[in-house]
């Protein structure tokens, strides 16, 4: 069986961010990189399909400069087989469109017997890469999906709705689905695996060679949103602030009453 | 500027969202048509042309068929934008027509400035304004960002529509969450824990301050996801909406899924390390602090 998982590197969202010079995106130096949330429960649910059909070979596909291979290891620790690592310096700068042509592009001759992508990435979230790499490459495509069960070609997941509520969805693959926070719970990489990651093959693509679109959106504008008014910003030791509190919710709340 | 509203069905019913999708519209100015696969028994209050299919025949989930049936309407009304809401339904369709179309996509819409559209960059801490590039485009808009100013009203043209697209999914019914358990809705004071807490045993320090207060503890999505707390804790569109009192927001970053089912509530206190965590925007008060010093210390003051 041939599983493709597709992983963001994104930055930490507890960063300070601050905007670069052309005010077209966020300042890229001092920040810590993680995986896309999403995606570990994508590559987990691979490593999970892999593991239990007990044959196959599972890469994962990564667009973005060097610094993702760190990213890339981590994934390949967790129990990936392969990575390609598409070198895209302006990854930034490619629209959701472009981003999805580029891996249909890499994945259309390649006979995937099932795809795994986030449902949305933590810095952009557009949410649509993944429907449409599925669409690109006519697959059957289920989002959001909290629960996934593979038998003899057949996906039976659940996709989340609002309030809790969810729908049953079934497909013969090759399908594509996008996961949701949740599915599964997202392994470590223990020493071993990690030492065995560095033997595994990470092959580098150039953007150019799979790239054969153009943006269909305009370099957009950044910025930080205006502070609303009104919030009261406590600081300082903690016991000032647990009696400045307790004043304040007897002054403004009825809790106490 | 044409606009096409696609409308949401759930379970025989229209979704309330719908109006989002009106008030988006009517803020843009110009014309619009709507979009819906449901059925006569429950219409939306609009006055315009309403090309209806009917879920019965073609399913409230049906990606593929659902797509083929907005592609004949789009190609008779000749929309400029095609409107979603950013829910399960939209997100999941929109980038199907809008490839279909050849047109880009914007989602997540909080805001339109200047014609540019306003989306919402690292769990809100960013945000964008971007425009189109192709004549037509698709977008889709974040829950509760446009609202009606009054009660829907007006009647719809219902235009029927058919078509016979295959379907690559077979839509299994819908599953219901667990019912049971506690019923935060009617919490006075709620205490949440957030993924800040660190590790399962710090619930403690959350559920000893929710004892103190004599109210109730909830949690965000995180917690929740790694079986730190049962889901019937979980506060947010795909937990419990809640309006107390008072929420206290411990380790919560505040992303726009946890906001919503929360920002009701009559005071907001949010105890967080980053001073500029989204949670910010909502809260009356933030303490900036680490909630495993500064709320074991207020427990401890108010129990004292
Ligand atoms: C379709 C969809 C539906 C969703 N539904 C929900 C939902 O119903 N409810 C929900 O909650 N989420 C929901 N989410 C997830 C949501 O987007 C966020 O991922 C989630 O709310 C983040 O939870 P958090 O704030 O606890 O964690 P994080 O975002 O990781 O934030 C942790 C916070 O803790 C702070 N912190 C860290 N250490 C400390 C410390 N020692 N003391 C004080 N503060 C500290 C950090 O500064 C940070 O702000 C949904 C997402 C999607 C896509
Ligand atoms: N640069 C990228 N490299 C690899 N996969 C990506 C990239 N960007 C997005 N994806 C995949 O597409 C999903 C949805 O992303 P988005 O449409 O940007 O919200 C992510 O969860 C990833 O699985």
């Amino acid at each position: 069986m041939k599983i493709l998982v597709c992983m963001k590197q994104v930055p930490d969202m507890e960063s300070k961010f601050r905007i670069n010079d052309q005010g077209s995106w966020y300042d890229e130096s001092d920040l810590a990189w993680r995986m896309n949330e999403y995606d570990e429960y994508s590559v987990e649910q691979a490593i999970l399909l892999k593991e239990q059909v007990g044959e196959g070979d599972l890469t994962v596909l990564s667009i973005g400069p060097k610094r993702i291979q760190e990213t890339m290891k981590k994934a390949l620790a967790m129990g990936c087989d392969r990575g390609v690592h598409v070198n895209d310096v302006k990854v930034h700068e490619k629209d959701p469109f472009e981003i999805a042509s580029i891996i249909a592009e890499f994945a259309k001759d390649k006979n995937f017997d099932m795809i795994f992508t986030g449902m949305q990435s933590q810095d952009r979230g557009s949410g649509q890469v993944g429907v449409l790499v599925a669409e690109m490459l006519n697959l059957p495509c289920i989002t959001t999906i909290v629960d996934f069960a593979f038998d003899n070609g057949t996906v039976n997941a659940k996709r989340e709705l609002e309030g809790g509520v969810k729908a049953k969805v079934s497909a013969q693959a090759p399908v594509l689905v996008t996961c949701q926070l949740g599915l599964n719970s997202p392994r470590y990489p223990t020493l071993p695996n990690i030492m065995k990651a560095k033997k595994k093959e990470l092959a580098v693509v150039e953007v150019g060679d799979l790239l054969t679109v153009e943006s269909r959106l305009e370099t957009p504008k950044i910025s930080l949103p205006e502070k609303k008014s009104g919030g009261l910003i406590l600081e300082g030791e903690v016991g000032d602030l647990v009696e400045q509190l307790v004043t304040l919710l007897k002054e403004r709340t009825t809790v106490f009453a | 500027m044409k606009t096409l509203l696609v409308a949401e069905y759930r379970d025989g019913r229209l979704l309330g969202s719908t109006y989002d999708l009106v008030a988006f519209a009517s803020q843009l100015g110009g014309e619009s048509a709507m979009f819906l696969v449901g059925s006569d028994s429950d219409l939306p209050q609009y006055d315009g042309t309403l090309y209806l299919a009917d879920s019965a025949k073609y399913g409230e989930f049906n990606p593929s068929v659902h797509k083929q049936l907005l592609l004949d309407v789009i190609d008779k009304e000749q929309p400029d934008m095609v409107v979603f809401n950013h829910s399960s339904y939209g997100w999941d369709l929109a980038p199907r027509v809008a490839l279909a179309m050849g047109a880009a996509q914007i989602s997540e819409v909080v805001d339109i400035v200047d014609g540019a559209l306003v989306t919402p960059v690292c769990n809100a801490k960013l945000r964008r304004e971007i425009k189109a590039k192709t004549a037509k485009c698709v977008v889709t808009l974040q829950a509760g960002a446009f609202t009606l100013s009054g009660e829907p009203s007006g009647t719809v043209a219902v235009e029927k529509i058919e078509c016979d697209a295959k379907s690559l999914v077979v839509f299994n019914g819908y599953e219901e969450s667990e019912a049971g358990g506690v019923d935060l809705s009617k919490a006075e004071i709620i205490v949440s824990a957030g993924r800040g807490i660190g590790k399962p045993e710090n619930l403690e320090i959350i559920r000893s301050l929710a004892k103190a207060l004599k109210g109730e503890y909830g949690a965000s999505r995180p917690v929740v996801d790694s079986e730190w707390a049962e889901h019937n804790r979980q506060v947010g569109t795909t937990g419990q909406t809640v309006s107390p009192k008072l929420y206290v927001a411990c380790g919560i970053s505040g992303a726009i899924q946890h906001i919503a089912g929360m920002k009701k509530s009559e005071f907001i206190v949010a105890v967080n390390t980053d001073r500029d965590a989204p949670i910010g925007e909502v809260a009356d008060v933030l303490v900036v602090a680490d909630l495993k010093q500064f709320v074991p210390a207020l427990t401890e003051r108010l129990a004292g």
